[in-house]
Order: structure tokens, then C-alpha cells, then sequence
């Protein structure tokens, strides 16, 4: 399963709910204001010395980049272009869209 | 038939996606597909007994939940840890529900063809 996530987790639970769904062999994609997490100090980067590699992280640099954060990703976590985005939606069967 | 799970997460009446959801929950049931609703995090305000919605102008819809069962949706499941961080119990819910923990329903999240989170 793909988890995309579009808010920041500080304005609401989404990434938290779904870090609590994801399972190992899911991916989360972080887009919009969601990508905030992809930096130090977000819980996600807890969660990725927690995890190692068993749910994949990824972030998607367009985002980043318009929000001046593309230097500030954390390790961990792969930058994806557009096409990068539509090749994990076509890799999972499901797709779930945390609004 | 597809297994399509619904993700309710928002408060009832502050925005439209409760309704929203359950609009397209009883489409998607129309269809003949395998659908489950899920209530987690604000979501589980949806299906608090005794919502009266007069004064404020919008429809109580909450029955609606309860007629569920005559259109063959009888999986719902609640999300035990957002019950329990808003001081609820499922004797407060007005259908009878299944609470699952965080890994009964993360297990039976990934079993579905289709999810779509509100």
C-alpha cells in the first residue's frame, strides 16, 4: 500500500494515524505541505530509526523545494520528481490518501 | 466485488466530509462491492449517541448509520485508541461496531482493493 500524505503534522494527525496503518513493505509519500515531515525533528524521524528499512519513505522534491526544505531532508527519506510519484502509485495495488 | 474500506477521520458537522462519506459509502453499496467503514481519530465523533442538530441548521444524519445494515453495510469498525484519547467507550456509539487495536486494523487495512480516507 501506498500512504500519501498533503498536511503538515502540525496542523493535524494524519501522518500520525497513518504511521500507525503503515506496514512493513508499505510506502509513505510525503507531498504538499506534508513534506514538512521529511525534515529533522518531525516524528517521522523516530519512526526511521525504528523502522530501518521496512516501510520505504518518500518525499516529493517539488514540494521540498518550493518550501525552501529540499537541503533539510532527512536521511531516510527518497526525493521523488512527478514522474517518480506516478511510478509508486503504478508499484502499489492501493493507494490511500490521508486527507 | 472489490473489498473498498472507508476512512472516516473528520468531526461530523465542522466540514462536509462525514456526510460526504457516507453519501458515497451507500453509492459504493448500491454497487454490490464489500464495503467496511472505519472511524479513527475525530471520526469516531460521527457515531456519538444523542446528536441533536436543530439549532444549528444541518441535518442530524447520524441515524443514517444505523440504517446502514439495510443496505448490507454491517462492517463497521472503530479505531480503540481514538475512542479512548476522547474519553469515549462503545457503549457511547449509537450502532453496535467492532473496536480493533492498532494492529487489527492496520492488518485489515492492507486486505483492501480500494481505500478512501475522509
Amino acid at each position: 500500500m501506498l500512504h500519501i500524505v498533503n498536511k503538515s503534522h502540525h496542523q493535524t494527525g494524519s501522518l500520525a494515524s497513518c504511521l500507525r496503518m503503515a506496514l512493513p513493505g508499505h510506502a509513505v509519500l510525503l507531498i504538499e505541505d506534508g513534506v514538512y515531515a521529511a525534515t529533522a525533528g518531525s516524528p517521522l524521524e523516530a519512526r526511521l530509526r525504528e523502522d530501518g528499512s521496512q516501510v520505504r519513505y518518500y518525499a516529493l522534491k517539488p514540494d521540498m523545494d518550493a518550501r525552501g526544505m529540499a537541503s533539510r531532508a532527512l536521511d531516510g527519506v527518497t526525493l521523488v520528481d512527478y514522474g517518480g510519484f506516478v511510478d509508486l502509485v503504478a508499484e502499489h495495488s492501493v493507494s490511500n490518501s490521508w486527507l | 466485488m472489490k473489498k473498498f474500506m472507508f476512512v472516516n477521520r473528520k468531526a461530523p458537522y465542522g466540514t462536509i466530509y462525514a456526510l460526504e462519506s457516507l453519501e458515497v459509502v451507500l453509492i459504493t453499496a448500491t454497487l454490490d462491492q464489500d464495503v467496511s467503514l472505519v472511524f479513527m481519530d475525530d471520526g469516531v465523533y460521527e457515531l456519538v449517541k444523542g446528536q441533536q442538530t436543530k439549532d444549528i441548521g444541518i441535518k442530524n444524519f447520524s441515524p443514517s448509520y444505523r440504517a446502514l445494515e439495510g443496505y448490507d453495510v454491517e462492517k463497521l469498525y472503530v479505531d480503540q485508541a481514538s475512542l479512548a484519547q476522547r474519553g469515549l467507550s462503545e457503549a457511547d456509539l449509537l450502532v453496535p461496531v467492532e473496536v480493533l487495536d492498532t494492529a487489527q486494523m492496520a492488518d485489515l487495512m492492507a486486505q483492501q482493493d480500494v481505500v478512501l480516507s475522509f
